[in-house]
């Protein structure tokens, strides 16, 4: 009875030794790289894919919720368009079907602005390399580096300040289900800043599949605003996985908008290297149907005198599941850590599921910390003041949930983002049953 | 007939009879005075007639302007014209009270069957009234009663109840926690809306009130029924005896 048990491969894990034996040869990336997927896939090929029984994706069953793996996903065949928010504008860089497409893409390296392939980025890295970002042990960031397709290099340097946002446009253009498995670096250096937007967007109803990374490396002194936008296609299963390295008197402002997908996890992965940095970390999530989405996020204060704030609103109808697992580490010599973390799940249906799950591991003794979270439905006594003043039911309802979603776009700095978003939001919530 | 006529009204919550065969009619540009101890069902009668779900009326009807409204959602209510100044303003984190009123307002007249008003009526309309209660623009920004102090919410009220010109006013303890300056205000702007097409219930605790805000009537609730009614010398007389007196009467 104490013998380890092997568990047999699940058809998806078999899939995906079969597609790595096979892909291992033709992907992109000699020497160190090939080396970094080969080690990768040891650690899945052992570990298999995450199940409910791994703390970490208890709420996520991997192994579940993935019943096969796609096979990997070919060069986009013709030039398309990203799909883009109404009323905002962006320097696009389009990473379709897992690579870096120029045709589809509008920005134009400037001063101070690099852009190259991620693979010749890792090539010619001296100061940064690429897997470097925390998050590696992740058995999703290890399936993602063994089958790393390929993406973006961006790099601003030391002091530039970049004025209109960068978006890095992740778009699945296949009529067919496939995987890809994009892997981009932005890097930020000394007193550089950044507003850099990653979008996911793909067809309705293909069951495509996307295993991404960005590994963002901010440099001392240097602010980023990071906004994802989540619009996936309504049966795209996603994982996608940031990992964040943050020097010090940096600032870093992100935010998680996620509405698409079938199956969505974000990722988060942080570490605070220097002293005195600020860092907000900030979701939307609006779900209906049968979706199940995961924001998942590992804050670690490396140094002391750093301040995070991390603030989640989640917004659930139908049968949807919509999990939060926020966990904050202070180490022992991170002392005058400030960190704060707070989450709330809007119940609109008896059968919608919310899973909220704050954790502190705190080993500095001069810190403040604290978590918050609830669940629950719209507040009756708030919907019938709304409604003892002439307001429908319908219009009340649209206008707590517009105004719970809202108090978390409002965070976001940037006026463009923030009101395409807002829009966004109110748009998911006219589609709302009447 | 009466504007409204509340007719042997039995109310109960989670099974507790609060209202036991409540008469009541009020005419039209009448200001109904309602007093009575704690408990005697003043609030009940306030939710009740604005349509709060968790009150189920066992028994009895509620006739405004020639029309049973017990069937009525809150919205639909209003828009007939019944308005309930709240006890207890509830905060709405997240909603402008500009945003909150022009919605209102045009939800209200969009079930009548009539156009929405312009943005400069609207603004001007809005403006004028909270220059009145002394609301400033900044609290017109803010959410809904969030963060404001106890006379800022009552202030507010009266502000929605001027916005959408209801026909028949429910005020439910609009007194209650306001110093005798903001009383003053609060009733000023209760006084400014009386009008022959108008009836009021105003619902007190207090004698206080009714120095500024004259009723027509006075009507004395008891245990869940009007015990007792009167002019506006009724409440002075309570004043002087205090409630115990019916206290029994109805038992």
């Amino acid at each position: 009875m104490n013998a380890e048990v092997r568990a047999i491969k699940t058809p998806a894990e078999q899939a995906l030794n079969a597609a790595y034996a096979g892909a291992r040869a033709k992907l992109p990336g000699k020497g160190a790289i090939a080396d970094l997927r080969d080690a990768a896939f040891q650690r899945f090929d052992a570990a298999g894919l995450p199940h409910r029984r791994i703390e970490d994706w208890k709420y996520t069953d991997l192994r579940a919720l993935m019943r096969e793996a796609k096979s990997l996903a070919e060069p986009a065949k013709a030039k398309g368009k990203v799909p883009a928010l109404p009323g905002l504008t962006t320097d696009r860089i389009a990473v379709v079907n897992g690579r870096y497409e120029q045709a589809w893409s509008n920005f134009k390296p400037g001063s101070g602005v690099e852009l190259g392939d991620v693979f010749a980025f890792a090539a010619d890295q001296k100061s940064y390399r690429l897997g470097e970002a925390p998050g590696r042990d992740d058995i999703a960031v290890a399936l993602n580096t063994a089958f790393m397709t390929g993406g973006v290099a961006l790099r601003v340097a030391k002091d530039v300040k970049v004025e209109k946002p960068i978006e890095i446009a992740h778009v699945f253009a296949d009529g067919a289900a496939a995987a890809m498995y994009p892997r981009s670096v932005v890097v930020l250096e000394p007193g550089a800043r950044l507003t850099i937007i990653e979008s996911f967007n793909g067809p309705a109803d293909v069951d495509y599949q996307v295993n991404s990374a960005l590994e963002l490396v901010i440099g001392e002194g240097a602010h980023v605003d990071h906004v994802t936008i989540g619009n996936d296609g309504s049966a795209a299963l996603r994982i996608s996985t940031l990992g964040l390295k943050v020097g010090a008197k940096a600032v870093y402002n992100g935010f998680t908008y996620t509405a698409g997908g079938a199956v969505v996890r974000n990722q988060v992965f942080a570490r605070f290297d220097g002293e005195g940095t600020q860092a907000s970390i900030g979701g939307a999530t609006l779900l209906k149907g049968h979706q199940h989405v995961d924001n998942t996020l590992v804050i670690n204060h490396a140094a002391g005198g750093c301040t995070s704030r991390e603030r989640f609103r989640t917004v659930l109808d139908g049968e949807s599941h919509g999990i939060f697992q926020g966990k904050i580490i202070v180490e022992p010599h991170a002392q005058k850590t400030d960190a704060k973390m707070a989450s709330h799940a809007l119940l609109l249906s008896d059968e919608a599921e919310a899973v909220n799950k704050p954790e502190l591991e705190i080993f500095a003794d001069d810190v403040q910390c604290g978590h918050g979270a609830t669940a629950g439905a719209l507040d009756s006594a708030l919907k019938f003041y709304l409604m003892s003043r002439g307001i429908s039911e319908h219009e009340a309802e649209a206008l707590l949930i517009q105004a719970f979603v809202g108090e978390a776009i409002e965070e976001i700095a940037h006026e463009g983002i923030r009101e395409a978003l807002l829009n966004a939001a109110a748009k998911w919530l006219a589609t709302r049953g009447q | 007939m009466a504007f409204l006529e509340v007719k042997n009204l039995h109310v109960e919550i989670e099974g507790k009879k609060i209202l036991d065969g409540l008469t009541l009619s009020v005419d039209k540009g009448q200001v109904a005075a309602i007093m009575g101890p704690n408990g005697s069902g003043k609030s009940t009668l306030a939710y009740v007639l604005a349509g709060k779900s968790e009150y189920n009326v066992t028994e009895g009807d509620v006739m405004f302007n020639g029309q049973s409204i017990l069937e009525m959602a809150p919205d639909e209510r209003a828009a007939k014209g019944v308005f309930l100044a709240f006890q207890y303003p509830v905060e709405v984190p997240g909603v402008a009270t500009m945003t909150f009123l022009r919605t209102a307002l045009n939800a209200q007249r969009k079930t009548r069957g009539e156009s929405e008003l312009s943005t400069p009526e609207f603004m001007k309309l809005v403006r004028d009234t909270a220059g009145h209660l002394g609301i400033s623009q900044e609290m017109l920004r803010r959410a809904v009663n969030v963060g404001f102090s106890g006379g800022e919410k009552k202030r507010n009220e009266i502000l929605q109840m001027a916005v959408l010109q209801p026909k028949l006013a429910v005020l439910d303890e609009t007194d209650s926690g306001l110093d005798i300056d903001a009383l003053k205000t609060v009733a000023d702007g209760v006084n400014r809306m009386r009008s022959p097409d108008r009836s009021m219930v105003v619902i007190t605790h207090y004698q206080r009130l009714l120095n500024y805000i004259v009723p027509d009537v006075v009507h004395v609730l008891a245990k869940g029924r009007v015990v007792k009614s009167g002019g506006k010398e009724l409440a002075l007389e309570l004043e002087a005896k205090g409630y115990a007196q019916f206290q029994g009467e109805a038992a």
